[in-house]
């Protein structure tokens, strides 16, 4: 039945067997994408033609590589900004959140703890046409009472950001808060008793330990914010993110381009995702 | 206690701003936005109509039904097909294999939604990759087209979905002692007595987690029923969609909206309450 206890032949083989199968099905749509941005053919479909880079590094006139595809390229970009400015906003305020719910006694933190959670259980369709209509709200007030007129209430790159940082926050704070129950409280009060003052303590030692898990989140939180499609469907104005022109393409027919950008984002996320795990487990 | 106040500030505004302006206002406004409406002159009012609406037209309520039982169906296949995997990395893998297994286990999770919806497309329709191998192999004579039907889209979801529930079941199984096993097999149980007297019971907490996640995750979702699903397929959140973004009927969308929070807030709530447990525990 399990590692201890004698198995039969036939149970093994039959569950290895399931496992295989259960991870050909996990990356058989990976490996195939992948392979078909090498195809030397028009469609991402087979017979295999041949190898070609055509896909990377054609510049025209029948094909045009992704190297050469300008849309393609500047969603890319878009999409670096948006995850930068996202993990840098969501890591300080998802921080001062943990601060604040771990260390800090007030009235209502109970109720404030729930709204903190709540984004985990609201659909991302749903935080994305609330903030559209919010922005909008706001907008117009803004343009009536003040005769201001704001690109940020309108579906924009910057509405974006906020967007998704309302909800990446609080997988911030779940893993920052996690790290911080761990921390010994000893060594802030040797802190303290040794003249340091609150806040430099904090900045000096809390954080100090916090820094693994903060690294962390913000890896979390660039990858998250570069691949979500639901809240920023919304959202997005002239500047489409990848996943949103990516969608745009897919939905019109595709061409091996699609694969090719694939495959970056493929190797990519991959790496990125080892090197996160390699550093906390470091970290530990 | 000066020093203290002004830390507990600092933590607490950027905290309160996140949360109210980003979560409660926004979903406040799209409650008022939701008895919002014109009358015959195309004065602004309040009114019932856009809910009354969703109950007359029987399109918008049988989606709805739809969506609800699909997301239902979805989270009760992603949990059959994630018990065993889960199993066998906690209990039948080796030690060492086991942290390998579940970095292949997260990997293509890490990779953005579009591309695994994506490399399905490829792979199964009539033109795609699993039909060009039937075809050579002689399996059948006329390429068959895969995608867009019900069947296909469910397992598209199971797909995305799949790792919100395997991780939860693997740490809850870990957890699980090896010598409780052991000694009702001493004692003469066979593997289905052990299953539902032991392993069952003891993983209830991540049962329920690993649930509401995948639930969620299949209500909320766009690209999967867009992309695999037929035309007959409508998912809820692309009736939202489609008030918002090609009707332009934004209040009638945001009835859809609130309905939609509301079923699924409502489902996790029962979900909570039936093996009580609460937000807080599940999400950490």
């Amino acid at each position: 039945m399990i590692r201890s206890l004698p198995r039969s032949k036939t149970y093994n083989w039959s569950f290895n067997l399931f496992i295989l199968l259960y991870f050909t099905f996990l990356f058989a749509p990976l490996v195939v994408t992948c392979v078909l941005a090498f195809n030397d053919s028009n469609f991402p479909s087979l017979p295999w033609q041949g190898f070609s880079l055509d896909w990377f590094i054609a510049d025209g006139p029948d094909r045009i590589g992704l190297f050469h595809d300008d849309q393609n390229l500047r969603s890319i970009v878009t999409s670096f900004q948006t995850a930068f400015f996202v993990s840098i906003l969501s890591v300080i305020v998802g921080t001062c959140a943990s601060f604040l719910f771990e260390k800090e006694e007030f009235r209502f933190k109970g109720f404030l703890y729930f709204l903190m959670l709540a984004p985990l259980v609201i659909p991302g369709v749903i935080l994305g046409i609330s903030l559209l209509l919010a922005a909008n709200t706001a907008g117009t007030f803004f343009e009536d009472v003040f005769g201001l007129d704001f690109d940020l209430f309108r579906p924009s790159f910057w509405l974006v950001v906020l967007g998704q940082f309302s909800f990446i926050s609080t997988f911030v704070t779940l893993v920052v808060s996690a790290r911080l129950r761990k921390f010994d409280h000893s060594l802030e009060e040797a802190a303290l008793n040794l003249g340091a003052t609150q806040l430099g303590v904090i900045w000096h030692i809390t954080l100090k330990f916090l820094r693994p898990a903060i690294v962390g989140a913000a890896a979390v939180a660039f990858l998250m914010s570069f691949e979500n499609f639901n809240t920023t469907l919304f959202l997005v104005g002239s500047e489409p993110t990848l996943p949103i022109n990516l969608y745009l393409q897919v939905r019109d027919g595709s061409t091996p381009v699609i694969n090719a950008v694939s495959l970056l984002l493929i190797v990519g996320t991959s790496l990125m995702a080892l090197a996160n795990l390699y550093f906390t487990k470091k970290g530990d | 206690m000066n020093r203290s106040r002004l830390a507990f500030w600092i933590f607490f505004a950027p905290v309160i701003m996140w949360l109210v302006l980003l979560i409660v206002l926004p979903h406040l406004d799209l409650l008022t936005m939701s008895f919002r409406g014109e009358n015959d002159y195309g004065d602004p009012i309040w009114t019932f109509e856009n809910y009354t609406n969703f109950f007359t037209e029987p399109v918008y309520w049988l989606t709805f039904v739809r969506t609800a039982l699909y997301a239902i169906i979805t989270t009760f296949i992603t949990f059959l097909l994630a018990m065993p995997v889960s199993f066998f990395i906690a209990k039948l893998a080796r030690t060492r294999a086991q942290g390998a297994l579940m970095i292949l286990l997260l990997l293509p999770f890490w990779v953005s939604e579009l591309v695994r919806i994506y490399g399905w497309m490829i792979l199964l329709r009539e033109s795609g990759v699993l039909n060009f191998f039937m075809l050579k192999l002689g399996i059948i004579d006329t390429p068959i087209e895969m995608l867009y039907n019900d069947a296909t889209m469910i397992m598209g979801l199971v797909y995305t979905s799949m790792l919100f529930m395997v991780v939860p079941l693997v740490s809850v199984m870990d957890s699980l002692d090896d010598s409780l096993i052991e000694a009702a097999h001493d004692l003469g149980a066979g593997h289905l007595t052990i299953w539902r007297t032991i392993i069952i019971p003891h993983c209830k907490p991540g049962i329920t987690s690993g649930s509401i996640v995948v639930f969620m995750l299949a209500l909320g979702n766009y690209l999967t029923p867009n992309l695999m699903g037929g035309k007959n397929s409508l998912w809820f959140t692309e009736q939202i969609y489609n008030q918002f973004i090609a009707s332009f009927n934004w209040n009638q969308g945001s009835a859809f909206g609130f309905l939609l929070l509301l079923l699924s807030s409502l489902i996790i709530w029962v979900g909570l309450k039936l093996t009580r447990q609460k937000l807080g525990e599940v999400a950490s």
